[in-house]
């Protein structure tokens, strides 16, 4: 298929559906609207296929509970305020085990916030904002490509771990244009989804989908059994991108559209002879903690560059175990770091300019 | 640039109608006074002509947009000032209009200012866009806006592309697409446009006049 020119939360749509998705619960708000927008008129075209605009994020993450607990390749999409309204339902659909693709195009925050991109929300995916020991894959994709590249896997994902999974892009993500092409997945061996409530036809006993527990101990084994899914994908599942790493004395550590600007501050420091790196998480939940402490061994300092006012840097000093200095530069609230500030800060670090 | 006064850019969203306007507006600054580029953009929250305020400023160009300032207002308000431009016989106008036919809506306003001959409307087509990859996909788009905006496509730009990545034969494949197009309408293709270095190397016996532009929306970066 040849390259097509699309803007992020189309792309982000079309890679859904080239996944197998075929129902779409969501609201809109700014910067993600054209991912429903493309889904409302894509997916009626499909066999089966359904979108519905819920009457609030409440209620379409509630729906996705509904359909990927009958088994369905369900999505739905919000940007950060709407996403803080689903916490309660990703909650549930975590403890029911139920897999679904769940996009966050975010803004700036706290509360309405503002329209243009942020990260944010980086607490609220990695954390969780909903209750209860739950955890799910957070994908940070920094390009188009990889944004479709990641959707398609993250459905895979979720049906192979029965988890929720995240897409975090910033409003930048979404809204930026960029030639992507479809490739077909290296398709993991998926388990059969014998749980879904598909109707028993009297043929077996009816499966129930649930997070309720009404005894204690039977919760606590749940836990114990969601916990060790969360190390299977803690050991599997992490990814990362070295940009320059193995001879940088400052480490930057930046994902999404930040880590576009950040490479291009590295190859502008570098060619000043200054030896800086990135290393760039794909997914945020789990972290790459093994590239952090790989390059506590070579580099001098890290650098957590975020479009917030510092949440990542949180899990760089955690991974670094102390071992490096750990610097922070963010911009919040829709503003976005150029490359000059990001190099100022490197400079500013190895002692060449103060 | 031999175009009528009020020259109003339409076309599929993400079709390249901004970078055109804003690239356009400054070449029609060397030739004129006065030249005005209106933002009737309520479509898009990122990448509005507006952002470009201060660049189009310092080079004499005025620039109209919302009343509402700030990057981060998606409210769909247009400015009273629209009316300046358009009234004054003496300013050359280039009106960069919203994406599809929701964004064409905020023409229909204007419609008394739309008489026969006294202004363009040039649709922007990027065949690798997926709504306008083929002649019965442009169709579609030009007519649905024709009928919200009140106004009649006078010319098609082929602006077939893909960012950075764009060839000579990615403008030439779209050349094919939106000259049987635009003979379905009968219209002619207006301009080619291309990145500076692609257009230096296109041939010269196409139909449409060849427009370099510069990518003044996109940050090095992207």
């Amino acid at each position: 298929m040849a390259k097509m020119l699309m803007k992020g939360n189309e792309a982000i749509g079309a890679a859904a559906i080239q996944a197998g998705c075929k129902f779409f619960f969501g609201y809109p708000i700014t910067p993600q609207n054209e991912l429903p927008e493309y889904m409302s008129r894509e997916l009626p075209k499909i066999e089966g296929g359904a979108f519905v605009q819920a009457e609030s994020e409440v209620a379409a993450i509630n729906m996705i509970y509904g359909a990927a607990g009958a088994g369905a390749r369900c999505m739905t999409s919000s940007s950060s305020p709407g996403m803080a309204l689903k916490q309660e339902g990703i909650s549930y659909i975590a403890g029911a085990e139920l897999p679904a693709v769940i996009v966050n195009i975010s803004r700036g925050g706290p509360g309405l916030g503002g329209i243009q991109p942020s990260q944010a929300d980086y607490f609220q995916s990695t954390r969780g904002g909903g209750n209860g020991d739950y955890r799910h894959l957070v994908y940070a994709p920094a390009s188009l490509q990889e944004a479709v590249d990641l959707v398609m896997e993250a459905f895979d994902v979720a049906d192979y771990y029965r988890n929720p999974v995240i897409v975090l892009g910033d409003g930048m993500i979404g809204q930026m244009m960029e030639p992507v092409e479809f490739k077909k997945s290296n398709g993991r061996e998926l388990p059969a989804k014998d749980w879904a409530t598909t109707g028993t036809k009297e043929e077996r006993t009816p499966n129930i989908i649930n997070s309720l527990a009404l005894d204690p101990a039977k919760l606590e084994e749940h836990n114990r059994k969601l916990t060790r899914k969360y190390k299977e994908i803690e050991k599997n599942e992490v990814r990362h991108e070295d940009y320059k790493t193995e001879d940088a004395d400052v480490v930057i550590v930046a994902y999404g559209t930040t880590a576009r600007i950040a490479r291009n501050a590295v190859d502008a420091l570098r060619e000043e002879g200054i030896k800086a790196g990135m290393m760039r998480p794909i997914t945020l939940w789990p972290f790459p903690e093994a590239a952090i402490q790989k390059v506590t061994h070579t580099a001098k300092a890290l650098l957590s560059v975020e479009m917030s006012e510092g949440q990542m840097v949180e899990d760089v000093r955690l991974a670094n175990e102390g071992k490096l200095p750990v610097h922070f530069y963010g911009r919040s609230g829709g503003m976005i770091p150029s490359p000059d500030e990001i190099a100022d800060k490197v400079k500013e670090i190895i002692g060449g300019v103060k | 640039m031999n175009d009528k006064r009020i020259r109003i850019i339409i076309g599929h969203y993400g079709s390249g109608k901004t970078e055109f306007s804003i690239n356009y507006a400054i070449k029609l600054k060397k030739q004129h006074e006065k030249v005005a580029l209106v933002d009737l953009d309520v479509i898009n929250p990122y990448f509005r002509s507006r952002l470009q305020e201060s660049m189009l400023n310092e080079k004499g160009i005025a620039m109209i947009a919302s009343n509402i300032k700030g990057s981060g207002s998606d409210l769909p308000a247009v400015s009273g000032g629209v009316l300046g431009p358009l009234q004054n016989q003496s300013t050359q106008v280039v009106l960069d209009v919203g994406g599809d036919s929701t964004g064409a809506r905020t023409l229909g306003r204007y419609e008394e200012y739309f008489q026969d001959g006294a202004y363009d409307m040039f649709c922007v087509v990027n065949v690798n866009r997926g709504q306008t990859e083929t002649v019965e996909g442009i169709l579609r788009n030009v007519y649905a806006i024709e009928k919200t905006s009140r106004a009649k496509v006078t010319g098609l730009i082929n602006n077939t592309h893909l960012l950075r990545e764009t060839t000579v034969e990615d403008v030439l494949k779209g050349q094919k697409i939106v000259k049987q197009a635009a003979d379905k309408l009968g219209v002619p293709i207006r301009y080619v446009v291309a990145l500076e270095e692609v257009a230096a190397s296109l041939p010269s016996n196409i139909e449409g006049e060849i427009f370099p532009i510069k990518l003044y929306m996109r940050e090095k970066w992207m």
